[in-house]
């Protein structure tokens, strides 16, 4: 890595800094954080009793995981706007690639802090984990990855925070529904198969399951390697689309 | 000469409307360079250009030698930038502000620190430096905005309107900053739509007007390039029949405003003798007799009234 990366790198630490200072760590952000997937899964518990705790465990924390990573990421950058902050991290020696970076990070820390509150839950409901460190490389990857497609929602070059929030919810509740948090994917006829292997969350699920059941549909491996595949399209994508519509913006 | 900034053939349009239309100047090194114009006169698009923060359509920038579409991180390292909209994190104290920026611009560590205090104590800001800019007035931000922009001690300030909407006692301190740093050899390009604090500030001035450079010069030969014909301010001793003054070779126009007279003339000297002689013949007075110079909002109003009729 030369001297300029490794500079990059470091002001995408500053970024991070910053978002966590001033997004993240707000009591309402931290709340909501935990609410909504809890309350999803409840939902979801009081309906199907008959499925093994350490399933719904599992599912619990692919929710968590998800809502968390993309819970604040996709409206950072039309809240800078709106607050006439942008144009000044714009007129500062760092790259867009460094600057979503920043934001991604901040983003992955949140996700795995907050997705470490089902994995006590599962704790105290008695569930065992089979393979911790796989559990714990899988929650990473995941807030990568899902953070990446958190700032991917952002690229849209509207400075409404609202607006940003509904594409955002569009996208999220029909992964939710396609990745085998429900309906295990051996369950799943050929084309909801299909569909499930477009999602991230998917094969996210799949460590999870993998980790407290001992059990998965995919290779371990396979779920890793789609995952790093995913994490790298979504946020050169990111970055492509925010070259683009960044400017748009001030 | 070596130049600070150097623009040649600039133009961007948005949405097919030409807000920069084959801008052409160059900023001298520690120089402060005012840019003037009416609102919407292409100033902030040029400035937002200038500082990397939009690409152009066409044209050449060179900002302190680096070509800033190709090297932009390079030019931005050297630069310190207060723009028009800007603003602080209401919700960082005045201190993380600057320490922020420090980060963002590669400053040292214990440099910041130091350096941030510093900035702090010289904008009056020390004592609630810890306080969360949620309570600061608009003088007190954009003083922060400031020292913010100078943490790395850039060679190359832009500030878009930085005392716009100000009260008068942060204005004074903003005014006064730049001067010392225009003697500390920084350079400065400001824009301004206050034509006094530009004729008291710029070395040079750059009027742009409907995307195009109106007029360029020191705000004096600005001034001078509309005095085709000079003015005269004068009070007499006891009332005069102005047909009585239109019938002297050597007045062009007469005004009159309470008991001033305003007279335009080619030639001062000859309007003078003349008026001597019509007074002595009247058994009147001149009382007072002033030469007045256009001022720089005239010379403003002028060329950009020019470019607006060539449209």
């Amino acid at each position: 890595m030369t001297n300029v990366h490794l500079e990059q790198l470091k002001r995408s630490l500053v970024i991070m800094k910053k978002d966590v200072l001033i997004y993240y760590l707000k009591g309402p952000v931290i709340i909501f954080g935990i609410l909504i997937p809890l309350f999803l899964f409840l939902a979801f518990l009081s309906g199907s009793k008959n499925l093994p705790i350490d399933f719904l465990v599992a599912g619990l924390i692919g929710m968590t995981m998800l809502f968390t990573a993309t819970s604040v990421s996709p409206v950072i950058t039309p809240w800078e706007s709106q607050m006439n902050t942008l144009e000044r991290l714009m007129s500062c020696p760092i790259s867009i690639s460094t600057l979503i970076l920043g934001d991604m990070l901040a983003s992955v820390i949140f996700g795995t802090l907050i997705s470490l509150v089902p994995v006590l839950i599962g704790f105290i409901l008695g569930v065992s984990i089979f393979h911790p460190i796989i559990l714990v490389l899988g929650i990473i990857l995941a807030s990568l990855c899902f953070s990446a497609l958190g700032l991917l929602l952002a690229t849209p070059p509207t400075n409404v925070p609202s607006n940003v929030m509904m594409v955002s919810s569009l996208v999220k509740f029909p992964l939710v529904f396609i990745s085998g948090i429900f309906i295990p994917l051996e369950n799943m006829p050929f084309w909801g198969k299909v569909i499930a292997s477009f999602s991230p969350l998917t094969y996210f699920m799949d460590i999870t399951r993998y980790s407290l059941q001992n059990s998965s549909y995919y290779h371990i491996i396979l779920d890793f390697g789609v995952m790093i595949i995913f994490t790298i399209i979504l946020y050169s994508l990111a970055v492509f689309l925010h070259k683009r519509t960044l400017q748009m913006r001030i | 000469m070596t130049f600070a900034v150097e623009v040649r053939n600039l133009v961007k349009s948005y949405n097919g409307i030409t807000a920069v239309n084959g801008v052409n100047f160059k900023v001298k090194e520690g120089e402060i360079f005012g840019f003037l114009g009416p609102n919407g006169a292409g100033k902030t698009t040029t400035v937002r250009i200038l500082t990397g923060i939009i690409k152009p359509d066409s044209g050449e920038i060179r900002v302190l030698g680096y070509d800033i579409e190709k090297e932009p991180i390079k030019a931005k390292e050297h630069l310190g930038v207060v723009p028009e909209t800007s603003n602080t994190y209401v919700d960082l104290s005045a201190r993380q502000n600057i320490l922020l920026m420090a980060g963002l611009y590669g400053v040292s560590k214990k440099d910041a620190g130091e350096r941030a205090d510093e900035l702090l104590r010289k904008f009056n800001l020390y004592k609630r430096r810890d306080d969360k800019v949620k309570g600061f007035s608009k003088g007190m931000k954009q003083r922060l905005i400031l020292a913010m922009a100078l943490i790395h001690d850039p060679q190359l300030l832009f500030l878009d309107e930085p005392t716009s909407g100000l009260d008068v006692q942060s204005s004074y301190l903003i005014r006064e900053m730049l001067l010392k740093l225009l003697d500390e050899g920084k350079t400065i390009f400001l824009t301004t739509h206050n034509l006094e604090e530009a004729n008291k500030l710029c070395g040079r001035v750059a009027i742009i007007s409907h995307g195009k450079i109106a007029a360029i010069d020191t705000p004096d030969n600005l001034k001078k390039m509309i005095k085709k014909l000079n003015l005269v301010e004068l009070t007499f001793e006891k009332p005069v029949p102005l047909e009585e003054l239109y019938k002297l070779d050597e007045i062009h126009n007469v005004e009159i405003k309470g008991d001033k007279f305003y007279l335009n003339t080619d030639d001062v000297n000859n309007l003078m003798l003349a008026l001597t002689e019509y007074v002595s013949l009247k058994n009147n007075k001149i009382i007072s007799f002033n030469t007045l110079e256009p001022t720089l909002e005239e010379v403003f109003l002028d060329v950009t009234k020019e470019v607006s009729s060539d449209d």
